[in-house]
């Protein structure tokens, strides 16, 4: 029991170690102490859905999880979709092709979410994407080409051994 | 946003997470899947001295559908109801009314023990918990007792747990396979708290008449809460129109809502009405939620 931990965790496929004051959240962590400033951080309450990650194959509010919390686990942010530093993974390519975003700063937990719901659900549906981004806020409101981009992105998550 | 500072432990045992407890006399707090915790932090309106996350103690994260009722563990999470195939039938108001509750990223963690535990008024599962009849689960360094859920709400965000008790589980009495229910409520976007939300069954006899009728309400009083005076409007019947339109009268008699920004009193009123017709017609029609 004490202020501050050391831990560690698996951040876009690659290991991480780093101490922590116990108070911070997850969202802090990746940004200050790791760097990755790709997750975004808007309301830090939990409402905005911008610092959306997948941690453990779940997508979760990382401004609501402690980076302590996180001990051990897989975690995935914007920054792992993109298949190389010059190839966009699929999802972004439609994010491009669609024109779902505009300022960009609800982005990156649009992407982590819907990465995440079409890895476990592939065929989901126009209501189902709209239901499971409800809890993403884009205040430029570009919701429809997002709703799109996210659908035209499905054939690329369906399982490759279904003829 | 940083939090307040605290101290944080992850003890691996029940028993070592309640000597904790237990030891830090009411300054410490569990730590669940802090989608309430969290927020409550952020905006300092708590500042434990210590966080106990609860997250390696075994053997709460269980659903068990049984001839003796439904169980389910305190560190079950929104996303597991959500697809457990057994609580579709087993218990099928449970599993409807938990699709209402928050986003998906919350489902991802939220916890039935921090749900309890936290008591908002407008809340899904402490309501179904009060309407069914579910017993709370409690342990203490001291041994086990277990709480009926219309006693364990004390008020708004406020409950009979002891600073050095847990939840470790609810746990419905079993329900009939061909029991009629409903469920619905009102919010203005999909995944916020209701404005208020209602929650009804009853079983049929064989001359189609109702018993055991049961309505729960969320969102309209500091705690979720049964409508006696409606239930027994229904119970006898053939939850016909006449009915249920008595018991709609019945509920609107007995309910003096409060107002906030979202709603005003009147209108949560009359909104609990409406949703009480809904309901009761839906679940007479055999549609549940």
């Amino acid at each position: 029991m004490s202020n501050s931990k050391r831990i560690r965790f698996t951040l876009n496929g690659r290991s991480e170690e780093t101490e922590v004051q116990v108070r911070t959240t997850l969202a802090d962590c990746l940004r200050h102490d790791l760097k990755k400033t790709g997750t975004h951080l808007g309301c830090e309450h939990g409402v905005c859905g911008a610092c959306t990650v997948i941690v453990d194959g779940a997508a979760v509010r990382s401004c609501l999880l402690l980076a302590v919390q996180a001990e051990g686990a897989n975690i995935t942010t914007v920054e792992g979709l993109a298949l190389s530093d010059e190839a966009m993974s699929p999802l972004q390519a439609s994010f491009r092709k669609h024109h779902a975003l505009q300022c960009g700063f609800c982005t990156p937990g649009m992407l982590t979410t819907a990465h995440a719901l079409l890895s476990d659900e592939p065929d989901a549906d126009r209501d189902r994407i709209r239901e499971v981004i409800s809890g993403n806020l884009c205040r430029c409101t570009g919701y429809v080409s997002i709703v799109e981009a996210i659908y035209d992105a499905r054939h690329a998550y369906k399982r490759k051994d279904v003829a | 946003m940083k939090l307040p500072d605290f101290r944080y432990a992850c003890p691996a045992s029940l028993d070592e997470a309640l000597q904790l407890l237990g030891d830090a006399g009411g300054s410490a707090k569990p730590l669940a899947g802090g989608q309430s915790l969290l927020p409550t932090l952020a905006f300092r309106l708590a500042a434990p001295g210590l966080l106990v996350d609860l997250r390696k103690i075994p053997g709460l994260d269980r659903i068990v559908v049984a001839k003796n009722g439904v169980q389910v563990g305190a560190s079950v999470r929104w996303c597991e109801i959500e697809r457990h195939e057994g609580l579709r039938t087993g218990h099928p108001l449970l599993h409807a009314a938990i699709r209402h509750v928050a986003h998906y990223q919350i489902r991802n963690r939220g916890t039935v023990g921090g749900s309890l535990a936290h008591a908002d008024p407008a809340a899904e599962l402490p309501g179904i918990a009060v309407t069914c009849e579910a017993q709370i689960e409690l342990a203490s360094p001291h041994g086990r007792r277990s709480v009926p859920a219309e006693k364990f709400f004390t008020g708004a965000l406020s409950t009979l747990l002891n600073h050095d008790e847990l939840i470790v589980a609810v746990r419905f009495p079993p329900w009939p396979a061909l029991r009629r229910w409903g469920f619905e409520e009102l919010s203005r976007r999909r995944g916020d708290f209701a404005i208020a939300g209602v929650a009804v069954f009853f079983d049929l006899d064989a001359a189609g008449r109702a018993a055991n009728t049961h309505v729960g309400v969320i969102g309209a009083a500091d705690r979720p809460f049964r409508l006696r005076a409606a239930e027994a409007q229904i119970d006898g019947t053939s939850v016909d129109a006449a009915s249920i339109a008595r018991a709609a009268a019945a509920a609107m008699d007995a309910l003096d809502p409060q107002s906030d920004l979202h709603a005003s009193g009147a209108y949560r009123r009359a909104l609990v009405g409406t949703l009480l017709e809904r309901t009761l017609a839906g679940a007479l029609a055999g549609k549940g939620a």
